[in-house]
């Protein structure tokens, strides 16, 4: 039997520093086989390995229909994060997946799209924009709402103003603490909800960052009537072995590595915003 | 299933059995006396197992006393369930080599002998059900655990000698073992019957002495295991535990309530036959050059189990009870069509406060709060 947990080689090909506290790292599976097998969804995630410290899950930054490369970008936040923000070009690390459930892409063409993230919320949804961004014509109007704490967390500022000039498609940006050149919306990117265009009877939501931004957009769509099977929300929670066996991304009845990380807010209904779970 | 006739099997006679197994290549592990507990070790020799001794079980106690009863297996399970067996406590998974070209990662492949298994409960083998459920039958069965579970040959004992803390008759899960054994055997004062359930399990019967059961042993056995199941006083049998349980998920007055006394100590989770959460670490070599990927157990009452990144889900020992119940009784139904509660009782007896997970679940049932 194939090991499930055995990860494979990866070498770091170049490390982008995004911002203080976020790198990039763009990765190459050595092994030639494996690279050319390699395919993803936007929204799956990968676990990342650094030698004798640990794994950890992270999402794919890059375009899904380029896999020569593949992007991951990383707050440098624990353990392990802390030590796999500094590899530089040529290093090595561990690598498997992909792993669980992406954006529901293929699935909702033709409808209006409005993705809500926050923070680093912003990465599972950069390969499920670029993916609409390269089928745009088979989706209805896009909206792009990304809000920040600091202004100096705001990365990605090429890709928003690429997004921009794409038909039928907004962005809105917002950043709780602004500064005299930020020339966007201080304050929180909820508060630009009334901008929002979209057909509230053929739209999905995409959202993903802090809970509580969740549960805020959520409850705001829910009482718009946008419909609750067209809301869906990354997860996030701790994640060892990425294949459901190692019980800590336990969310109610669901193992987030696996059902997840993207779902349905019908099936996280009864324990959304439920502290503890 | 087949009705197979049942043979009686002499206890003088028993040693035959270890012995036939060690020559079919099956090392035997069997309950004895150790540490003041009854565990599952090497038995080599029939007086290795337990005799004049019966445990005692209360909630937050374990303790053996002296005992005339003749029998061997007349003793409710001790701390330790099947589950080391097929989920091990600690194992490598995988080891990685830095050498000059990069990283090499190697698999680390279970090395398992077979092992026939000696005096298993029916509500550990409900578990073991679960634990394949849990382990085998998703998209991502895990090697180790296939590898530890295919060497297993399990000899079951119908359970005649309850706890004061066990109620797998209210779960469904015992005191006769009904499936997922290869022999079960039911202990009359003079010896056993035996029946075999697999090919594997024939083979070995085949070569003991045995004799046809009468209908009067065969009645005894009977009588004895439904005493023991009418013995039981403790019942999950609770109304709407379920639909409870979802009502209550927000009520934290309930919660902190069962929880008061909880330590978070997690000896709950160490003994619970179906938990199956474990942690992965890195045991890195001295000369930095090599490293070893580790699994371990881990329990949903650690702060570490709900870490993300700078933040601790379950912060509290109220919401990580409340996890540990909802998922045994409540959300294991989604994920494995059943309670993940075998009525094993060991948690009761194991928890060093005495928390008991019937009143806990007839409190939440009742809404009786405190």
């Amino acid at each position: 039997m194939k090991d499930l947990h055995l990860p494979c080689e990866a070498e770091v090909v170049e490390r982008i520093q995004e911002s203080a506290t976020l790198v990039t790292l763009r990765l190459r599976l050595t092994d030639d086989k494996l690279r050319n097998a390699y395919r993803f969804m936007p929204g799956q995630f990968n676990m990342l390995y650094l030698f004798g410290v640990g794994e950890v899950p992270i999402t794919m930054t890059s375009d899904p229909d380029d896999t020569a490369t593949i992007d991951h970008t990383i707050r440098s936040v624990g353990r392990v994060t802390n030590n796999l923000v500094a590899l530089q070009a040529g290093d090595r690390l561990g690598f498997r997946g992909p792993y669980g459930r992406g954006w529901p892409l293929p699935e909702i063409t033709g409808q209006d799209v409005v993705f809500v993230t926050g923070g680093l919320g912003c990465a599972p949804a950069v390969g499920a924009i670029n993916y609409i961004a390269s089928r745009r014509s088979s989706y209805g109007k896009l909206n792009i709402m990304q809000g920040v704490k600091h202004v100096n967390d705001f990365i990605w500022k090429e890709r928003y103003d690429q997004w921009r000039k794409l038909p039928d498609t907004q962005v809105l940006l917002a950043a709780d603490v602004g500064t005299p050149i930020w020339p966007w919306h201080v304050g929180l990117v909820t508060e630009l909800y009334d901008q929002l265009d979209y057909d509230v009877n053929n739209t999905t939501v995409m959202m993903c960052g802090p809970e509580g931004m969740m549960q805020a957009v959520t409850k705001y769509m829910v009482n718009n009537n946008v419909d609750e099977s067209d809301i869906w929300l990354s997860m996030e929670r701790n994640m060892q072995c990425a294949v459901g066996l190692c019980g800590h991304c336990q969310y109610g009845p669901h193992f987030v590595c696996r059902q997840g990380p993207v779902f349905n807010y019908h099936e996280l209904k009864p324990f959304f915003g439920v502290r503890g779970f | 299933m087949v009705r197979h006739q049942s043979l009686f099997l002499a206890r003088n006679h028993f040693q035959c059995l270890i012995d036939v197994l060690n020559e079919a290549g099956y090392r035997c592990i069997g309950p004895t006396v150790k540490q003041g507990a009854i565990v599952y070790d090497v038995l080599d020799d029939v007086a290795q197992l337990p005799q004049g001794v019966k445990d005692r079980q209360s909630p937050g106690s374990y303790s053996l006393q002296p005992d005339a009863d003749p029998r061997w297996f007349s003793w409710a399970n001790g701390p330790q369930a099947l589950k080391p067996e097929v989920f091990s406590p600690r194992s490598v998974m995988w080891r990685v080599v830095r050498e000059e070209t990069g990283l090499v990662f190697q698999p680390v492949h279970t090395k398992t002998e077979p092992t026939a298994v000696i005096g298993v409960r029916a509500c550990d083998l409900a578990a073991l059900t679960l634990n394949d459920r849990h382990f085998l039958e998703g998209s991502y069965p895990d090697s180790d655990y296939q590898a530890r579970r295919e060497s297993l040959f399990l000899i079951a004992v119908n359970c005649t000698s309850p706890a004061e803390t066990c109620f797998c008759a209210s779960t469904g899960d015992g005191p006769r073992a009904t499936s997922a054994y290869d022999l079960v055997l039911s202990e009359l004062e003079d010896g056993f019957l035996i029946e075999a359930a697999t090919a594997a399990a024939e083979k070995i019967l085949s070569a003991l002495p045995t004799t046809p059961a009468t209908s009067a042993q065969e009645a005894a056995a009977v009588e004895s295991i439904e005493q023991a199941a009418h013995s039981q006083s403790r019942s999950m049998d609770v109304d709407n535990l379920r639909e409870k349980i979802k009502a209550s998920l927000l009520d934290d007055a309930v919660w902190n309530d069962v929880s008061e006394q909880c330590l978070s100590c997690g000896n709950c989770t160490s003994v619970c036959p179906t938990c199956f959460c474990f942690s992965e670490n890195d045991d890195g070599g001295l000369q930095l050059d090599e490293s070893e990927h580790v699994r371990q157990w881990d329990s949903c009452f650690t702060q570490g189990h709900s870490y993300i990144h700078g933040l601790t889900v379950r912060n509290n020992t109220s919401q990580r009870y409340r996890q540990w119940i909802v998922h045994k009784l409540d959300t294991w139904h989604d994920q494995y069509d059943r309670s993940g509660c075998v009525g094993c009782g060991r948690c009761i007896s194991w928890c060093p406060v005495g928390i008991d997970i019937t009143a806990v679940a007839r409190k939440i049932s009742q809404g009786k709060v405190s």
